[in-house]
């Protein structure tokens, strides 16, 4: 049994998320962190799309990488570096 | 921030930014998306305006003000939309039961009051998320 192209993306999408998830956490810089939050959140609106889901993709799109990075890059601009 | 490139850019795709957001708002009802994302792309693209432009034109294009009264005016609109219900002796809300006409199934006008509500709830998520994004802005000063 050959695994489908879908499945293969979830993979890839997934192992992407854990990667972007964990970098976050290590990244000095906060804009930094902020533009890789808009990564995690691009992997995470391809894989509402791959489940179907285009209501979601949407949402995930716009206030993920939109909103949440806009925010967090603003907030950033006080203190940049966290000790 | 201030960049040539990105003023040029931003004034070149901003317009079209806003049209997607109201049109996803409007075809709420038949497509993907609804009155929160397509409130929130057009919330996002006063927050760019403001952010490449610089707030001081951002006042002078929808000052602070408008935006809370655009606010309670979503909430207001939501209410009177119900109270339509109410008035045409049927309950909170109720849409075709009170004789709204519903037109054909698939077109743009096909959801009777369900166009106008989501038009309400639209407005309301985009001036809320720009007047956080302009009461974080006012805190960093």
């Amino acid at each position: 049994m050959s695994p489908n192209i879908a499945d293969l993306l979830n993979v890839i999408f997934l192992t992407f998320l854990v990667v972007v998830a964990i970098a976050v956490s290590y990244v000095k810089d906060l804009i930094y962190a902020a533009i890789l939050l808009g990564a995690y959140s691009v992997a995470i609106a391809l894989i509402w799309l791959l489940m179907s889901a285009p209501d979601l993709a949407i949402t995930e799109a716009a206030a993920g990488i939109g909103m949440t990075t806009l925010m967090i890059a603003v907030i950033s601009k006080i203190g940049r570096k966290v000790e | 921030m201030r960049d040539f490139v990105l003023k040029r850019m931003v004034a070149l795709v901003l317009p079209f930014v806003t049209m997607l957001g109201l049109y996803v708002i409007f075809h709420g009802h038949l497509s993907p998306g609804g009155s929160f994302s397509g409130g929130i792309i057009t919330g996002l693209s006063i927050i760019a305006f403001n952010l490449v432009f610089g707030t001081e034109r951002g006042e002078e294009k929808i000052s602070e003000r408008l935006m809370a009264l655009i606010e309670s005016f979503g909430a207001l609109w939501y209410g009177a939309m119900g109270l339509v219900g109410i008035l045409r002796g049927a309950s909170f809300l109720m849409n075709k039961g009170a004789g709204v006409p519903v037109g054909q199934p698939g077109s743009l006008y096909s959801g009777g009051l369900i166009l106008l509500i989501t038009l309400g709830v639209g407005l309301k998520v985009a001036s809320t998320m720009v007047t956080l994004f302009l009461e974080l802005m006012e805190e960093e000063d």
